[in-house]
């Protein structure tokens, strides 16, 4: 799922300082899975801007309200309900629903209250990592699952480099070394052709270097 | 004039029930700050981030949470649940440039009344020095 993560409150307060009326948006899908933009970060984000504006000496109206999700036109829409209601929206929802409503809406003001950051999933409660960087052009059924794209520091499609140390990446400490483990998995699959294959050279069209990816499905469309 | 701070104090129902059983007059009785109201929570970890946030923005000078001690709640994980909520007002305080020290947690003996009384005083006292929050200023 899409990660994200709120931007500091001072920063969304002077986005909105002109607004008497803000709508706080959230979005009942990726970002309310990772506890940044669901119903109760509207809450709290709605909190926060009204607190923020009484420190500056201005009272501001705060609608919180949350959309099933907001990547989708038909539940955009739903944004009507409030129409007059509000100077300014204040989407909690990751990159793709603040475009949304940009594209859908061009005399609103829309702005983002969240950092979006990764594809990645729930290691424990309250931890996520990246696991997929979304490049368009997959290469985990020759690593065994595991994304070198995503989750090596220098996305090497030939790896290990060389520089990590006991398993660990030498850029980030922390993170471990998945290389390591994508040669520990394709060992224990007797897959070790796989690693003895050298990846051509990539062409990253497909991961946006080519300009801005666009999905069609001619059976899905009317 | 002597700045009286407006104190809000949430507490769980097994800490303050012995406090609470005394009634307003015999608290004041025993030293609660009269400027300070009792927020009764069934537990602590019923409470919401957004209900401290809440206190402040209906006024409250300092808000205190007060709750069993973390390997003695009654429902075994509420008085810690409330403790992080504390610590996210306290960030959230910093992030808005407000003093982080106008919210506090404190961990009590179940229905120890005169601690319950002793934290109230103290963090009345601690608001006080930190004068009116921030939150109040004139509104245009």
């Amino acid at each position: 799922m899409i990660i994200a993560e709120r931007k500091p409150v001072n920063e969304i307060v002077e986005m909105v300082r002109d607004a008497k009326r803000v709508l706080v948006l959230g979005c009942r899908g990726c970002v309310s899975v990772c506890s940044a933009g669901g119903e109760r970060e509207v809450e709290l984000l709605s909190s926060l801007i009204r607190l923020g504006k009484q420190k500056q000496g201005q009272k501001a109206e705060v609608i919180g309200a949350t959309l099933v999700r907001q990547c989708d036109k038909e539940y955009v829409d739903e944004i009507d309900q409030w129409q007059g209601q509000y100077d300014a929206i204040v989407s909690m929802a990751c990159g793709v629903g603040v475009n949304f409503i940009a594209n859908l809406r061009p005399n609103d003001q829309v702005y983002p209250a969240v950092n979006t950051t990764s594809f990645g999933g729930s290691t424990e409660q309250g931890v996520w990592s990246e696991q997929c960087a979304g490049c368009g052009d997959c290469v985990l059924h020759l690593t065994g699952g595991l994304c070198p794209v995503a989750r090596c520091a220098k996305s090497l499609m030939n790896g290990p480099c060389g520089g990590s140390v006991e398993g660990r990446c030498e850029i980030h400490q922390e993170v471990p070394c998945i290389w390591q483990f994508i040669h520990e998995r394709l060992n224990r699959f007797e897959r070790r052709e796989d690693l003895e294959r050298v990846a051509p050279i990539r062409d990253w069209r497909s991961a946006g270097h080519g300009g801005p990816r666009k999905t069609v499905r001619p059976d899905l469309t009317l | 004039m002597a700045f009286t701070p407006n104190i809000q104090v949430f507490c769980c129902h097994y800490t303050s029930q012995q406090a609470l059983a005394e009634g307003r007059e015999g608290l004041t009785a025993d030293g609660f700050p009269p400027n300070a109201n009792i927020n009764r929570l069934v537990c602590g970890g019923k409470l919401k981030v957004s209900d401290l946030l809440a206190a402040f923005e209906q006024g409250a000078d300092g808000v205190c949470v007060v709750g069993c001690r973390p390997d003695e709640c009654h429902n075994l994980m509420g008085s810690q649940r409330a403790a992080r909520r504390v610590l996210a007002v306290k960030k959230a305080l910093e992030e808005l440039e407000v003093e982080p020290e106008r919210v506090a947690m404190f961990h009590l003996e179940r229905g120890f009344h005169p601690e319950f009384v002793r934290v109230t005083q103290e963090m009345n006292e601690k608001v006080q020095q930190l004068g009116p929050s921030p939150f109040k200023g004139e509104q245009g």
